[in-house]
Formats: C-alpha cells, sequence, structure tokens
C-alpha cells in the first residue's frame, strides 16, 4: 500500500453573502495516495474547483482537515502545481520564459529543465514565441510546462481542456498520461466531461451539489492506454453516468448555488 | 485594383503589396507636406513684395540664414544643450518618483487612501502659480527649474495617473499565477505589475514628455541666463524676430523627437501586444 499523500477529512466551505451562507463544501472526506491519478467530476456548482483551490492553499477560508504529506497546507507551495482552465500565460514573455516564471533562463539547471519540458510538452520551435502566436492547446501546453517546472508532488488542473476543441483535448489527454506515466505525479483532475474522467482517472470522485459533497467514488479499473471504443471502457463510462443522472435528479430546488 | 499586367516584373504579391505601402507611405508624407509647404511659399512671396512688417514677422529666408548663423557660432548648440540636460534631469527626477509613487499607490489600497486625495490635489495647482514659489526658495540657478519640471512629471496626470491604473487594470487571474508560482512581493512587481502595466506607463511617459518642454520654456523664460527659453526671451526684448522663431521651431523639431523616441520604446517594449494596429491601407 502506498502512502496517502493527500488527507481531506470533514472538509467544509461556507460563502458568505449578503442573501445568506451558501454551503459549496460539505462534510468532504477523500485520501489520495501518493501517484495516483483521481478525477473530480460534478454538476457547476458543485464545488469541485473550490476543492481545488483549498488544496492548493489559494483558499484558506475552510473548516476540517486537509493534510499535504502529514503537513496542513498553509498557502500556494512547491509541492503543488495547479494548471487552471485558461492558459493564464504572461503575453509579454515568449514560451520559454513562461515556463521558467521567476527562475532565470541563465541558470544552467532551469534552462536545462525549461528545455526538457518544452520536448516533453511538444513544443519545440515556439520557445521564442509570443503567446499571441500560439493556438488554445499549445498555449495550454505551455502552462503544462510550466506547472512541471518545480517536479510538483502534486499536479491541479482545474478544467484544464474544457475549452479545447475534441481533437486538442484527446491530444493533451495523452500528453498528460504521458507525464503521468513518467513522473509518477499525484493527479487532482476537476472536469465536467465524462469520457475525459473515465479515460483519465483510477478513481472518478462524483460530486453533488448543494451543498457539494461526494456522493461516490468509483475506480477505473482499465489498464492504459486506454480504448475510448472498447466495450468496458463503454460500461464503465454507462456506470459513471447512471451516478451523474441520480445526482442531477434532486437538483431542481432552489436557485443560490452561485456557479463557482 | 491598379494593372498588373501592365508590369511584367511583379515579384509575386508579397512585392507588389509592398510596393503599395511604399506609394501610400510617400503619398502621406507629400499630402501632410502640401499646407506648410503652401504656407512657406505665400508668406516669403508676400515678404519679397514688402507686404509683410520685417520687424514682426520675417521671411522663412531670414529665419533660416538666422539658424544657420545661430548654429554655426555653436550658440544654438549650447542652448539646446542645457535645455535638454534640464528637461532628463527633470524627467529623472520626476518620472521616477511618478513612477515610484504610482506603483506604491497602486499597489496598496492602504497607501491609495493615505496619499491619493493629497497627489490629486497638489496636481490641480496651476503650474505658473507654484513658479514663483520654487524661484523664492531655490532662487534663480538650476535647481527651481528642474524641480519645476520635476513636478510637472510628477503631477500632471499621465505618469502617475497612468501608472495608478495600469496597475489597477492588471488582470487578476494573473495574480492567482503569481501566487500558484510563489512569486515574491518584488517578484510580483517586477515580474508581473510592471510588465503589464507597461503600455500605461509608456502612454503616460508620452503625454508627460511633451508637456515637460512646454513646462520648460516656461521656466527658462521667467528667469534665465541660458537654454532656449532664454534664447527666445532675450530675442525678443531686442525684436529679434527671426531668433524667436528659430528658438520656436527648435523646440517644435526636439518635441517631435522626444515623442518619437518614446514611441520607439513603445514598439520595442510592447512588442508581445496583440492589438489592432490600424489597417495601413485606409
Amino acid at each position: 500500500m502506498a502512502a496517502d499523500t493527500l488527507v481531506i477529512e470533514r472538509l467544509n466551505r461556507t460563502f458568505s453573502s449578503p442573501a445568506g451562507d451558501v454551503a459549496a463544501l460539505s462534510n468532504i472526506g477523500l485520501k489520495v495516495k501518493k501517484g495516483e491519478f483521481i478525477t473530480l467530476i460534478g454538476p457547476s456548482g458543485c464545488g469541485k474547483s473550490t476543492l481545488l483551490k483549498i488544496v492548493a492553499g489559494l483558499d484558506s477560508d475552510y473548516s476540517g482537515t486537509v493534510l499535504l504529506n502529514d503537513k496542513p497546507i498553509e498557502g500556494p507551495s512547491i509541492e503543488k502545481g495547479f494548471i487552471f482552465q485558461e492558459p493564464r500565460l504572461f503575453p509579454w514573455l515568449t514560451v520559454e520564459k513562461n515556463i521558467a516564471g521567476n527562475l532565470s533562463l541563465k541558470d544552467p539547471k532551469v534552462r536545462a529543465k525549461v528545455d526538457e519540458l518544452v520536448a516533453l510538452v511538444r513544443l519545440k520551435g515556439f520557445e521564442k514565441s509570443y503567446p499571441r502566436e500560439l493556438s488554445g492547446g499549445m498555449a495550454q501546453r505551455v502552462s503544462i510546462a510550466r506547472a512541471l517546472l518545480r517536479n510538483p508532488e502534486v499536479l491541479l488542473l482545474d478544467e484544464p481542456f474544457g475549452a479545447l476543441d475534441a481533437f486538442t483535448r484527446a491530444h493533451l489527454q495523452e500528453v498528460l498520461l504521458d507525464i503521468w506515466q513518467k513522473n509518477r505525479t499525484t493527479m487532482l483532475f476537476v472536469t465536467h466531461d465524462l469520457d475525459e474522467a473515465v479515460f483519465l482517472a483510477e478513481r472518478v470522485v462524483i460530486m453533488n451539489p448543494r451543498p457539494g459533497h461526494i456522493r461516490t467514488v468509483l475506480p477505473i479499473d482499465l489498464p492504459f492506454p486506454r480504448k475510448r471504443a472498447s466495450q468496458s471502457f463503454q460500461e464503465l463510462r454507462r456506470k459513471v453516468l447512471s451516478e451523474f443522472e441520480k445526482v442531477e435528479e434532486p437538483a431542481v430546488d432552489h436557485d443560490h448555488g452561485a456557479g463557482i | 485594383m491598379e494593372k498588373t499586367a501592365a508590369t511584367p516584373l511583379v515579384k509575386g504579391k508579397a512585392g507588389s503589396k509592398r510596393r503599395r505601402r511604399n506609394q501610400i507611405q510617400l503619398n502621406n508624407i507629400l499630402l501632410a507636406a502640401a499646407l506648410p509647404i503652401a504656407i512657406l511659399i505665400i508668406w516669403e512671396a508676400a515678404g519679397a513684395m514688402g507686404k509683410l512688417n520685417p520687424i514682426l514677422l520675417p521671411t522663412p529666408s531670414k529665419i533660416l540664414e538666422e539658424f544657420v548663423s545661430l548654429t554655426a557660432s555653436g550658440e544654438l548648440a549650447r542652448h539646446l544643450g542645457i535645455s535638454a540636460w534640464r528637461a532628463l534631469l527633470g524627467f529623472l527626477l520626476g518620472g521616477g518618483l511618478g513612477l515610484a509613487a504610482g506603483v506604491w499607490v497602486g499597489f496598496s489600497y492602504k497607501t491609495e487612501r493615505l496619499l491619493d486625495p493629497t497627489l490629486q490635489m497638489l496636481r490641480t495647482l496651476p503650474h505658473l502659480a507654484i513658479a514663483p514659489l520654487f524661484i523664492l526658495w531655490f532662487g534663480f540657478g538650476e535647481t527651481s527649474k528642474i524641480l519645476l519640471i520635476a513636478k510637472r512629471h510628477i503631477f500632471y496626470p499621465p505618469f502617475y495617473v497612468n501608472t495608478f491604473l495600469g496597475i489597477r487594470s492588471v488582470d487578476g487571474k494573473l495574480f492567482d499565477v503569481g501566487r500558484v508560482l510563489q512569486f515574491s512581493k518584488w517578484h510580483m512587481i517586477t515580474k508581473l505589475i510592471i510588465p503589464a502595466a507597461m503600455p500605461n506607463i509608456l502612454l503616460g511617459m508620452r503625454l508627460s514628455v511633451g508637456v515637460a518642454w512646454l513646462v520648460l520654456v516656461v521656466a527658462e523664460m521667467m528667469g534665465s541666463s541660458s537654454g532656449i527659453g532664454f534664447l527666445i526671451n532675450d530675442a525678443r526684448s531686442f525684436s529679434l524676430t527671426a531668433v524667436v522663431f528659430v528658438g520656436i521651431i527648435v523646440f517644435a523639431v526636439v518635441g517631435k523627437l522626444t515623442d518619437s523616441l518614446v514611441k520607439l520604446l513603445e514598439r520595442r517594449l510592447l512588442r508581445w501586444q496583440d492589438s489592432y494596429k490600424g489597417d495601413e491601407t485606409l
């Protein structure tokens, strides 16, 4: 048994607004093993992005326990890479400088690592390009490389491929699995795409809104590389979908679960 | 469309496009020059016919003559050098302070509430009202002139206000990136805020530099024994109108040159921008 990298227990997060308090997350409990690939899926407003932000250290206004390597989370740190929904590149920096971030490319160690990452995300030849010259998929690959620069133990991904077309998305999923298999980075991947959730994960966490909580966790026992057309894949997909439909039903009460 | 078939040596589309662009540029220059040239010709002709009072309005050729003699004696270069030096010092002092104030106030909400009201009040003080005070305090020497220009740079809206606005308009999402990558406060400023605010800062700089030259004349005309402003003022008291014209033209040309310099800087520093550059064929 591998050790748990991430332990979440009795986690609650409430957003206060003039209209009253909204429970975004209620009694979340989740244990993630080292090197595991987890996808979080659920309808919008189920708090999956909020959960990710808490793990990232971007949101500290919660109650409960969140431990990374047995230590409580105290803000952003180098062990946690974060990939946003949009690439969020610095438009005034070239691709390689965006990847290097606040580290200097003159440092030979940084230089070597950046070159390695450029190759890994298949962007050779675009090192000196500016973000405006890149397509959406290329830009998102740059942001993946940027997050990997400091060798994070955990990579937190907030619907990173949501805005991309189907072909680019499929390609980047392969790139990500490639990285995962090479580096054994623990992955926490938020998505609203059923296919994506099943294709990538070892375990799919299905979340329910109002208040956001974990409905169920489904293991996906399929060997990699997975084939979307295979019968076993389709069966698991149906299983997740049926859980999903159970999720959707009671969600027709009042509508103040702000889209988070 | 022109008949490209009539010119068999077309180097494909790119070649004809470039030629077309050059043509347009040439046309633009000719068009822009037409009015000034026409005025110069009429002016010269009127002067030659004795229709103008040569003391009040010397002819262009007379002004050119004066320009040549002032240049040859080195007098013009000396005054221009002194003026430029003052403008530069004032710019560095005022621009530096304006930039620092803009960054500081832009960065912190507390500082904004502390400093901004005062700065906004000082900004509205008319320059001509302050000038006598500066002269009283610092005398007719260099200090008062440089401080006057510096004051202009700090408080005239462009530098301080534009820096401030530039910082406040930095995309909050990029701040999250900075936090995730664990940028220090210093890196947040140097790697994120300043580059993101650079378009605004440079715009402020351009407006500011232009106005600084205007302030300089006022400062030099109020009391000075050197500089282009002095040259103009001195010539005026001796009714050397041609010299006044030379001074004015030098100011105009230098003003335009500094503007172009900042524009060049803008183009170099903001290469990354993906904004509409205007259609060159319109």
